[in-house]
């Protein structure tokens, strides 16, 4: 099989659910009479999608560039974290479950104390992606360095290598591939950040336009939103995805219990 | 070739079996009253029992014993991964117990760090002892080129076959800048076909270079072939059973395997060993 057909396989079968999925709310909004104000048709979310999108270019590019700062400090931040508590046991055994705990907290409640303490500008908001996003990056960069290969550490120890020479040449390189599928859920943590951050405070970006579309009830304009909101997220995973992919070229998809 | 040896090799002939004396070369390696015993649940479990062993200048020593004769251990302690309960490890004199970074080890199985090329692999155990990678790099070129993995310098650890990696881990080792090579049943994960292949690599390579090795197997045919000196280790505690001076000359050719010598050492290792391990399992149903 070529690799267009391959991809095509696995493709087609969501796009034909999508397919119906939009078909029936059409004929169903059409069939009940229901509202616009309470639930456009899917027609109707396209044609202000078409004629409105492109004065919501600013607000995208707001919202990108939060997103990728937020991600960029929460991934360096949940990055450090996870050297921290991986290097020195003792704090792991103090800090893990308050990291934890630090999850159960909503961060829709977290967002408005944020904003008291540290105003209206960039750095609560940065603190907020960041809260979100250094998780699923600390969690599982400390799992990957914690499972090095124990003969490869061994051989490290016999040829007498330092703790920092097994960190550098061998632990954290084992870790890449973890750190990566923490990376991944990141990217897509971090837009729903940027997006509660926007919402909570702000005066550009989707989240705010989300916000002010609703409050005068043009529900096709939150649809057009969450569309690009669901563009951005899409696109954050990819781009780490392929990443992924570049960096995996060396080794061949790791074998289970080794 | 130096008179020591001259006599080493072929006085020893006539009472090949017996005989257990040093070379008159310097010793790299002594081990002295080596003794452990781990905690396993409850009971402790006596792994070593006092060894003795050297392996002096140039020499090929190879230490066979019965399979869970704590032969792993015995590395371990030497390459100062543990702490032995009693003895000392001696390199060329000094006290190296418990110390590690002494010996470039080749493990059991290959450990080649898959993110690394053939080339940086090899190199690692020189960047581990303090050479800038790319000088280390330099050096490893030739080598491979030796070794047979000519071409595969750019290449992963995956696209290589089981015997190509022995290699490669054997490379890192030799070029590691220790005097003694301590290789750990290196070629036992191996095919029987590949095995043999890579004994007579490794005995055409060594008996260019002539490193200190210690060598791990539990291959009697294996021990002969390639080393000058045998240790034969007991069943669990280990004590060292029996030491044997190899007599046959170097170079060595794979057809010594068929001499009568060669098969009567062969066949009264066997039978020791054979005992050994009886001896184990006895003890091991009694417990």
């Amino acid at each position: 099989m070529n690799p267009v057909r391959a991809v095509w396989k696995s493709v087609w079968p969501p796009l034909v659910a999508v397919l119906f999925f939009l078909l029936a709310w059409e004929m169903a909004v059409d069939l009940f009479q229901v509202e616009k104000w309470i639930l456009p048709s899917p027609s109707d979310i396209g044609q202000e999608a078409a004629t409105g999108a492109s004065g919501l270019w600013d607000d995208t590019k707001a919202t990108l560039r939060l997103t990728l700062e937020g991600f960029a400090v929460g991934s360096v931040f949940g990055l450090l974290v996870a050297v921290l508590l991986h290097r020195i046991p003792f704090i792991k055994s103090a800090l893990y479950p308050l990291l934890i705990l630090s999850q159960n907290v909503p961060t829709i409640a977290l967002g408005p104390l944020l904003m008291i303490w540290f105003g209206f500008g960039i750095l609560p908001k940065l603190i907020l992606i960041t809260l979100v996003c250094f998780f699923p990056v600390a969690v599982a960069t400390m799992d990957g360095l914690a499972r090095t290969d124990h003969v490869m550490r061994n051989y490290m120890e016999m040829a007498g290598a330092s703790k920092g020479q097994i960190f550098r040449k061998l632990e954290f390189p084992y870790a890449i591939p973890s750190l990566l599928s923490g990376l991944k859920i990141s990217a897509t943590y971090s837009v729903m950040g940027a997006i509660i951050s926007e919402w909570l405070g702000a005066e550009k970006g989707i989240g705010y336009y989300m916000k002010m579309q609703k409050s005068t009830f043009r529900t096709d304009r939150v649809f057009v939103a969450i569309l690009i909101i669901v563009a951005i997220s899409l696109a954050m995973f990819v781009a780490v995805a392929a990443v992924e992919r570049l960096l995996s070229r060396y080794s061949p998809p790791r074998k289970s219990g080794r | 070739m130096p008179a020591e040896e001259h006599e080493r090799i072929h006085g020893s002939g006539a009472d090949a079996g017996i005989s257990g004396q040093q070379s008159a070369r310097p010793l790299v390696l002594e081990v002295a009253g080596l003794t452990k015993t781990y905690r396993e649940g409850q009971s402790p479990v006596q792994v070593l029992d006092g060894i003795n062993l050297s392996v002096a200048e140039g020499e090929f020593v190879s230490i066979v014993g019965p399979s869970g004769s704590g032969k792993s251990t015995l590395f371990h302690l030497i390459g100062g991964l543990a702490e032995p309960d009693a003895g000392r490890v001696l390199l060329r004199g000094r006290n190296i117990t418990g110390q590690r970074g002494h010996i470039a080890y080749v493990p059991q199985q290959p450990a080649l760090f898959p993110w690394r090329t053939i080339q940086d692999n090899v190199a690692l155990g020189m960047e581990i002892a303090g050479t800038p990678r790319r000088e280390a790099r330099e050096q490893t070129r030739e080598w491979l080129l030796k070794a047979g993995l000519g071409g595969y310098e750019q290449a992963y650890p995956h696209m290589l076959s089981g015997g190509m990696q022995q290699r490669a881990a054997f490379l890192r080792g030799l070029l590691s800048p220790q005097e003694l090579m301590a290789l750990d049943e290196p070629f036992s994960a191996l095919d029987a076909l590949t095995r043999s292949d890579m004994q007579h690599w490794l005995l055409e390579l060594w008996e260019k270079h002539r490193r200190s090795v210690l060598f791990i197997t539990h291959s009697i045919e294996e021990a002969l072939l390639l080393s000058d000196r045998i240790i034969l280790l007991s069943g669990r505690p280990a004590r060292v059973l029996h030491e044997l001076t190899v007599p046959f000359a170097r170079p060595r050719r794979p057809e010594m395997a068929e001499e009568p010598e060669f098969l009567r050492l062969r066949r009264e290792l066997t039978e020791l060993m054979r005992g050994e391990q009886r001896k184990m399992q006895e003890g091991g149903a009694a417990r």
